[in-house]
């Protein structure tokens, strides 16, 4: 098992290869399906823990477990994907929740066989997007998970599910149909011979090559290797065998950091660049799955009618890829822009934590208050990973940004674990009563005490309580920005409060109260075994990152220390200097009347010292002389 | 030179262009023969036209693969023209013929296994299908006005027959009539647009229209322009009417309700490859002067001064023309080359905009289908200003483009073919066509249900499916061309294919949704009988490639780019 070609494919494809394999089942064999899917995302679990999580190198910055096969190379498409410290852990995460989620799915009673299908295909979509590192394969994946997702809102969900699953469909497609134009505005602009040895290197698009020539991985290549390979590949470019176009990410990461590959040619308004573009289609594409105000109307629709265990998908991992999409896509490729947008990232952020704060308050709906609360809580990712706090201004100290970027990818994880959380925690009492108003449940206390006491423990890690997951990012986000803006970062603060108020009193509305008033009272029942292991590996996690967040951070590190590190050394290097290059382009007519003046009281001074230390005025300038004697004449008056 | 002469060299040239050039159209024209002459004969009847259809098809697609043909020096099929100047031949035209006979021979599967036409009527309808493929053939090959006038008819006048097929049926006949009247009005049209261009610049061969083009524009009086251009717009008219691309795509959906869902499909797949090669070949005929590369094949052709003194209207380019021209006297081309790119690229955002508005409202699955047809002609449409506004900036991506809609155009075939033989199977087991009595299908026949809905999705172009990489062509082409070539409007042009992509779903999903996620309908048809298992077998071969095309579609889009290599 140490082929990553053949790790991660196994990991990717064998759900969709037993999706394939339950099509031929035999009607009547639904608890049989359910169990070959339960199988099916254990084995996904257990493979991802065994052969990606732990030979996972943590101190190590880079792309692990790479491979690169040419895959349509009149495209230069290529398969070609990898896992490192910003993908790994959502990686673990999505094959931890598939698992929770199938096991939540076991009150799903018609049509299993389709939706066991259906669900493999979503898992095998999911792991694609994080471990693709090509574009076109991260876009296909993109795509894969959504006729999935689709189907499993509109044929499963509740009443209005059509109406929810093709708002959620439309949406995404929009959002993805300028994502490609992006791609396609990126993939034209690229250029592989812009790129150093050690870039192309460092982006795998040497490897190849490397086999071919030298059969030697990238890892332990001697630079003269390199430099050999490097010219195969200009060769091969030179003879048009291939483009000098590439869809791989990290070359583009590359292209867009050390090249002016994608700032060189302004596009209907002058100062926006391709990448400004490029960064805008990309950040729609992806805001709009994270969701952040005003491209979130999907996501309350989706949640209310998905079934429970898709729900806890959507919410656990469909959200984060928007989060994962900005953080490795938009800022490393299109700097610039990121940099120029970064207060507008960081208001939307800011407004869809107020926003879906306030909207969580009113709602009387218990799911959709949940997922309101999704969209405030999402706000924080979309705040942290925008904090552009690495400038002029900070001395180019990113430990605030860098802050920033592990608050959110922190906020991805914990949130992944406690709104699953709450969305199962919903499901179990819809279950028993069919119902969901907020207003007429109360008392849950007294009848379900075990349940109730795991659901608070999880609605606690959802407000943010510190023990709990949802405090860590939280906290990280609202520290870092304090250093970008002192509004968002008070206002964001702030947000708690709102985030305290709807869930205590949701919790109060639920389960204290003296007794169950509302419909199907005789229904309920304590929480039975199945459900119990859910909630009780949810809640275990929740206080487990709460306490530990190492466990997670630790992964993380080196790879977004490195990915920060090298972005503020872009604004300290690229940015700032032009910049100000641009600012002195604009105030020099000003400056222009004042220089004379202001060269004559310089001179006037150095002439002054110069005598006063009794040796000859070296100005070093052949303009110096005329100007030294004019100047001569008031030094004279002061003697 | 004496007449006998130049006779004798016509004759010469046409015996030299014959075989193997034009072998597959001559075996398709034997093949109608024998189809007509043995139903004369007793023991006739007893062979299966459909089986002669196949057998004609099939050789005629034998002797039109590549190895026949003479290869150029980069290893392609040799360009070359035939019958002094009016055919090319060139490895798009290859392309093309060998599409358009894969398509026949799975149509012809594809009608037996529907039961339509029936026995007594089938030799006529594959005789029809077979003289229109002729016809298309030629459409793909055009290289001379004349022959883009006559190509045309000849693929539309058996095709007007098809959409009557269905005798008794007085929609279908409402249909062909429909059909015939606005085609004869689009010819009429064209035809006029031709003499004007013909009469103004004393030729109807495009390499010299672009030659003379490249010469005359720079001073030209403004009237003549004006009366040039006119003659584009109206040659254009004759073109959108095969494309049905708006405004002249009127007929197109009353022609689809009325007529069979087997001939629906011919005239989906096949007419609208065949215009839109025709497409390519005026556009890039007219802008692009790369006459040199073109060699005739007779003795005849070295002297063509000799014809041209005998007539005025030159049917075969000066040799003295045709040499290579540079870059900067191609320059004055560059407002042609415009006005082609802005005018088929206005056409084509208005026609798949349109046509996937249109198509939200139908309730009949071959109205929509028809109004997706519209959209879809829209989308490959737009690699013609891609193609065309690179042309003298970079060559290689105008291939790129041409390559995109080939292969556009291959997909297309699986996929909209497909998409039709489910309609006429479940015409032929619910009796209807109305997409509310598919609802709860999937419950019914789940096999063809789902082939079905990945079809329509492939039609919306979600990956992993074959369309999506299609549509991906295209854009690409158009994101090139936009980089290269800096012209806004290109741009545009891909953010409105983008868009429209979103829009389309709509309506692909609605029928969709009605086959899987709505329960079965009161009063809803009662199935006559279940899907046959050879159909369903059709289907899912049809669909098996959809699903798996992006694997290996390194190998066809390079089938693609080869066809495109020497147009530019």
């Amino acid at each position: 098992m140490d082929s990553p070609i053949l790790v991660l494919s196994l990991l990717i494809f064998v759900p969709a290869v037993v999706a394939a394999v339950l099509a031929l089942f035999p009607k009547g064999t639904d608890d049989f399906c359910k169990f070959v899917t339960l199988a099916t995302t254990m084995f996904v679990m257990g493979f991802a823990v065994l052969f990606v999580l732990m030979p996972f190198d943590i101190g190590q910055p880079a792309m692990q477990q790479v491979f690169n096969q040419p895959w349509i190379p009149s495209f230069d498409i290529e398969y070609f994907m990898g896992t490192d410290g910003i993908s790994l852990p959502l990686v673990i995460l999505t094959a931890f929740i598939s698992l929770l989620s199938m096991i939540a799915s076991w009150t799903i009673k018609t049509n299993v066989k389709a939706y066991c299908m259906l669900y493999l295909l979503l898992v095998t979509g999911m792991l694609g997007v994080f471990l693709a590192l090509d574009f076109f394969l991260f876009y296909v994946f993109w795509e894969v998970m959504l006729l999935p997702m689709y189907f499993l809102i509109g044929i499963w969900g509740g009443p209005r599910k059509e109406y929810a699953a093709i708002k959620f469909f439309l949406f995404t497609l929009f959002g993805s149909v300028l994502m490609l134009i992006a791609i396609l505005m990126l993939y034209f602009n690229s250029d592989l011979t812009q790129l150093t040895t050690q870039q192309l290197a460092d982006s795998h698009v040497l490897t190849r090559n490397l086999q071919q020539k030298f059969d030697v991985p990238v890892a332990e290549a001697t630079s003269a290797q390199l430099e050999g390979a490097k010219k195969d590949l200009f060769d091969e470019i030179e003879s048009g065998k291939r483009s000098h176009y590439t869809f791989n990410i990290l070359a583009l990461q590359h292209m867009g950091q050390h090249t002016d590959l994608f700032s060189s040619q302004d596009i209907l308004f002058p100062g926006w660049t391709v990448q400004h573009w490029a960064f805008l289609l990309l950040f729609i594409g992806f805001v709009i799955k994270v969701p952040s105000v005003p491209v979130h109307t999907w996501l309350p629709d989706a949640h209310v009618e998905a079934p429970t265990p898709i729900s806890m998908i959507l919410a656990g991992v469909l959200l984060k890829m928007g989060g994962y999409g900005i953080i490795r896509i938009c800022y490393p490729i299109c700097p610039h822009a990121g940099y120029d947008f970064a207060t507008f990232v960081c208001a939307l952020g800011v407004l869809s934590m107020v926003y879906g704060a306030f909207a969580a308050l009113a709602q009387t709906d218990f799911k959709r208050m949940v997922a309101y609360s999704s969209v405030s809580h999402m706000g924080y990712v979309v705040l942290g990973l925008g904090v552009w706090s690495a400038t002029a201004g900070t001395m180019f100290d990113s430990y605030s940004w860098n802050m920033g970027i592990k608050g959110a990818m922190f906020q991805m994880i914990g949130h992944g674990v406690s709104s699953a959380g709450m969305f199962f925690m919903v499901g179990v009492i819809y279950e028993r009563v069919h119902h969901r108003n907020l207003n007429e449940f109360g008392g849950l206390y007294g009848r379900m005490p075990v349940y109730t006491a795991l659901a608070m423990i999880i609605f606690f890690a959802g407000l943010g309580l510190p023990g709990l997951c949802g405090f860590i990012g939280e906290v990280f986000v609202v520290l870092s920005v304090w250093n970008f803006s002192h509004w968002m970062a008070i206002v964001s603060a702030g947000v708690v409060v709102l985030t305290a108020a709807y869930i205590l009193w949701a919790i109060q509305r639920v389960y204290l109260g003296p007794e169950y008033k509302g419909p199907h009272g005789d229904e309920i029942r304590p929480i039975n075994s199945r459900e119990l292991s859910v909630a009780v590996t949810l809640v275990v996690f929740a206080i487990f990152l709460g306490v530990y967040p190492r466990a997670v951070l630790q992964y993380m590190d080196a790879t977004i220390d490195a990915q920060v590190t090298s972005l503020s050394d872009w604004t300290k290097n690229v940015k700032t200097p032009e910049l100000e290059g641009a600012e002195v382009d604009e105030e020099e007519v000003l400056a222009q009347s004042d220089e004379k003046s202001d060269e004559a009281t310089g001179t006037q001074s150095i002439s002054l010292l110069s005598v006063e230390n009794n040796s000859q005025p070296d100005l070093g300038s052949p303009a110096g002389a005329p100007e030294r004697s004019e100047a001569s004449e008031p030094t004279a008056v002061i003697r | 030179m004496q007449l006998h002469e130049i006779a004798a060299e016509f004759i010469n040239d046409t015996k030299g262009s014959l075989w193997p050039a034009f072998a597959p159209e001559l075996v398709l024209s034997a093949t109608i023969m024998v189809m007509l002459l043995v139903r004369a004969c007793r023991w006739g009847r007893f062979i299966p036209a459909a089986v002669m259809t196949l057998v004609g098809a099939g050789l005629a697609l034998f002797v039109a693969l590549p190895s026949w043909l003479p290869t150029g020096p980069d290893g392609g099929v040799a360009s070359h023209e035939l019958f002094t100047g009016m055919l090319v031949l060139d490895p798009f035209t290859v392309y093309l013929r060998i599409f358009l006979l894969v398509f026949v021979l799975l149509f012809t599967v594809f009608t037996v296994l529907s039961r339509n036409p029936e026995r007594d009527d089938a030799t006529d309808f594959y005789c029809l299908v077979l003289g229109s493929t002729i016809g298309m053939c030629l459409m793909a090959s055009a290289n001379h006005l004349l022959m883009v006038f006559v190509a045309i008819e000849m693929a539309s006048v058996p095709s007007y027959a098809l959409a009557g097929q269905m005798k008794h049926k007085r929609k279908s006949s409402e249909a062909a009539l429909k059909y015939s009247i606005y085609g004869a009005g689009a010819a009429g049209v064209m035809l006029y647009g031709i003499s004007l261009v013909a009469g103004v610049l004393n030729t109807a061969h495009l390499p010299t229209i672009a030659l003379k083009l490249a010469e005359t524009l720079p001073s030209m009086s403004g009237e003549q322009t004006m009366v040039l251009a006119l003659g584009g717009l109206m040659i254009m008219v004759g073109l959108a009417f095969k494309l049905s691309a708006v405004p002249f795509h009127f007929w197109c959906p009353d022609v689809f309700e009325g007529a069979s869902a087997e001939v629906n499909a011919f005239l989906s797949v096949a007419s609208k490859a065949a215009a839109l090669a025709l497409l390519v070949r005026v556009a890039v005929g007219v802008s692009v002067p790369t006459g040199s590369e073109v060699a005739t094949t007779a003795p005849a052709a070295n002297q063509p001064a000799a014809i041209s003194t005998a007539s005025q209207t030159a049917l075969v380019a000066d040799e003295a023309d045709l040499e290579p021209m540079a870059s900067d006297q191609a320059a004055p081309l560059v407002p042609v080359r415009r006005f082609i790119g802005l005018l088929v690229g206005v056409i084509a955002a208005v026609t798949c905009t349109f046509g996937n508005l249109a198509a939200y409202a139908q309730t009949n699955i071959k109205r929509l289908m028809a109004y997706s047809t519209i959209a879809h002609a829209g989308y490959m449409m737009l690699a013609i200003p891609a193609a065309i506004e690179a042309v003298g900036v970079d060559a290689a991506v105008s291939q790129q483009a041409i390559a995109a809609l080939a292969l556009y155009v291959a997909i297309y075939l699986l996929m909209n073919l497909g998409a039709f033989a489910v309609i006429a199977f479940l015409r032929n087991s619910l009796g209807s066509e109305e997409i509310a009595d598919y609802s709860g299908l999937i419950r019914r026949s789940p096999i063809i249900t789902v082939a079905f809905a990945l079809l329509l999705f492939s039609l919306v172009g979600l990956p992993p499916l074959a369309g999506f990489f299609g549509k991906f062509a295209i854009f690409a082409a158009l994101a090139n061309s936009w980089r290269v070539t800096g012209q806004n409007y290109l741009l545009w042009l891909l953010v409105i294919g983008g868009i429209n992509t979103a829009i389309s779903l709509f309506y692909y999903l609605r029928v969709v949704k009605i086959m899987t996620i709505d329960p079965e309908r009161d009063g809803g048809p009662v199935p006559v009988a279940p899907v046959s298992f050879l159909a369903g077998t059709f289907v899912v071969v049809l669909t098996i490639p959809v699903m798996t095309l992006l694997l290996y579609i390194d190998t066809l889009n390079k089938w693609a780019q080869a066809a495109a290599q020497q147009l530019f």
